[in-house]
């Protein structure tokens, strides 16, 4: 990338304030981003490492002892820490195969000429437009134990015996959640491998088809190596996004039954609302950060990589 | 794949019964929450949702009883508010990312990736605090504020890439006609990306439109957003799925219709750089 304007000789009458307007024009030009993000995003995380190295909870505000590292202790030999992690763990393990999945059979089926791909292709995305809360409100509904369409669905084909609390049971609660948020999710697949699927250019299976490749070959020598950078674009996004929001769960089942839909995320958060401990919620922040930022890291190298 | 010339009856078993059954998953839970949102109250509980004396009553139930008519108004302001904020602190800084090279381009940049990928857990406990000292707690601001955090990398990010397909020979032409650059960007370069500007703004009101945690933490009794006035329903009331679910359709429709409005255009930029990656 080379600016032309740059490299272009400045007038005679004044160089000095005219090149150096120009070496500061891009600055003065990002400040008011720069300043506002450093002051509400970098500014409040620092406080958050700040706040979990000390006692603070809420309704003793004057209380703010510095501990070192106690919080910190106090959540590696933390039961719930644990399960929390053990269940973050789960949760991506399954959700984000499960999303890939199917966003790529849906991407595909996309892919082929029907009369009416372009609806099917607005309304696949439905569910990524709505609202966290929404998406919550209706599938407990489905899963209500009572009235719910799931059990109705199930009891009438005879796959199960007797309605299922689904929500209630801490046996299925975290593996209805998985199903909600694989449904949440999967249309963000089917799009971005969709405009992968769309970038393979259709001589490269034409050239195939006369060499006399099956479509099973062409679908592992064309069409995956085609796709396999937006794939792992996606996978590290979702992976993310995934691990971060916990919306649907808090409002979904809390956190409960007993501690079996508990992630990290909603642990700190929890700790933080309804213990008001903000010094032990925010050392739960800080190490679930740490340890998503392996991800993070990877993510952003691929993606600097791929922005030069 | 796509060049064999398949027989409609084959296709049909092949693409079209597949999409159908994917898109019943997909759109299945929608449409019963529709269903569940007019049914008859009386009924809903002995017979199932049906359309048989189909009414809007937990409608107008919704608006008359509950009030959600200034949850409405509170989202409505926290998002445009968020969009405003969004777009004009972007605007300038995603041109100087698309038009000029500079010392620490790159880092900045990073910056501005980075915030999206940090849980929103790590700000909202800070924020918080910093809310209740500045005595900001339960107003608008608060929510704007904290809803920028994610509006204004976002929206940076998509705007370099409309601004990227802009030819930098239209910006040149209009300064060696005599323009600086501040009107090159305001006549040449903003005209030119409107689409690409309305896309964005449009993608922010809906992220401001569906957020619940802050609203929820930083508001909830003064300013109750929408979705923190569902999630009220849900606990008050327990039972009684016809408003409930009539809560959930009024709460996602704008989003929903404001989505479908933009969509083209919307994914395309959001792909583009996962593409070229």
């Amino acid at each position: 990338m080379t600016d032309l304007s740059l490299s272009r000789p400045a007038p005679a009458e004044a160089p000095v304030p005219r090149a150096l307007a120009r070496r500061v024009l891009p600055y003065a030009m990002l400040s008011p981003a720069v300043l506002v993000t450093l002051a509400i995003v970098f500014l409040p995380m620092v406080q958050t490492a700040w706040m979990s190295l000390h006692d603070y909870v809420l309704f003793r505000p004057n209380d703010f002892t510095w501990v070192g590292l106690k919080n910190f202790r106090a959540a590696l030999a933390d039961e719930v820490f644990w399960i929390s992690l053990g269940h973050t763990a789960i949760w991506m393990a399954v959700t984000i195969p499960a999303q890939l999945l199917l966003g790529l059979v849906t991407a595909m089926l996309l892919n082929q000429p029907f009369p009416w791909r372009g609806l099917a292709r607005a309304l696949i995305i439905i569910p990524w437009a709505l609202p966290s809360v929404v998406i919550a409100l209706m599938w407990v509904w489905i899963y209500d134990s009572n009235y719910g369409i799931a059990n109705e669905f199930l009891l009438r084909f005879g796959l199960i015996r007797q309605a299922i609390p689904w929500l209630a049971d801490p046996s299925t609660a975290l593996g209805a959640i998985i199903l909600t948020l694989t449904w949440q999710g999967f249309p963000f697949f089917a799009v971005m491998i969709l405009a992968g699927l769309q970038s393979i250019p259709k001589s490269y299976y034409e050239a195939a088809s006369i060499d006399g490749a099956s479509a099973w070959n062409q679908f592992r020598h064309i069409t995956l190596p085609g796709i396999s950078g937006v794939i792992m674009t996606a996978v590290l996004l979702r992976l993310i996004w995934v691990a971060n929001s916990f919306d649907v769960i808090f409002v979904m089942t809390g956190g409960g039954p007993g501690y079996a839909t508990y992630t990290l995320p909603l642990y700190a958060f929890v700790k933080a609302r309804t213990n008001l401990d903000f010094g032990y919620g925010s050392a739960i922040a800080v190490l679930f950060t740490l340890c998503l930022m392996g991800v993070v890291v990877f993510y952003l190298r691929r993606s600097l990589k791929g922005a030069e | 794949m796509a060049l064999r010339r398949v027989s409609t009856p084959r296709r049909i078993l092949t693409v079209d019964l597949p999409m159908l059954a994917i898109l019943a998953f997909t759109l299945g839970p929608y449409l019963w929450m529709f269903l569940t949102s007019v049914s008859e109250e009386s009924t809903l509980f002995t017979r199932g949702p049906s359309l048989e004396g189909a009414s809007f009553d937990n409608y107008l139930r919704l608006f008359r009883t509950v009030g959600f008519g200034s949850n409405l108004m509170d989202s409505l302001i926290v998002s445009l508010g968020t969009v405003a904020v969004g777009l004009s602190l972007s605007v300038t800084a995603a041109y100087a990312f698309s038009r000029f090279n500079f010392r620490g381009k790159r880092i900045l940049m990073l910056q501005f990736l980075l915030i999206n990928m940090f849980p929103l857990v790590l700000l909202i406990l800070p924020l918080f605090v910093l809310f209740r000292v500045l005595g900001l707690l339960d107003t608008h601001a608060a929510l704007i504020i904290a809803n920028s955090t994610v509006a204004i990398p976002f929206s940076i990010w998509m705007m370099v890439s409309y601004m990227n397909g802009i030819p930098r020979s239209l910006d040149e032409a209009a300064m060696t006609d005599g323009c600086t650059r501040m009107q090159a960007l305001r006549r040449v370069v903003l005209p030119l990306c409107l689409p690409g500007i309305i896309a964005t703004g449009i993608y922010i009101f809906i992220t401001s439109w569906n957020e619940y945690l802050y609203a929820l933490t930083l508001g909830g009794r003064n300013v109750r957003t929408i979705t923190v006035a569902v999630q009220t329903l849900i606990g008050e009331y327990e039972v009684q799925w016809g408003l409930l679910t009539a809560g959930g359709i009024t709460g996602a429709l704008p989003a929903t219709i404001l989505f479908l409005l933009v969509q083209k255009r919307l994914i395309s930029g959001l792909t583009q750089g996962a593409v070229k990656g």
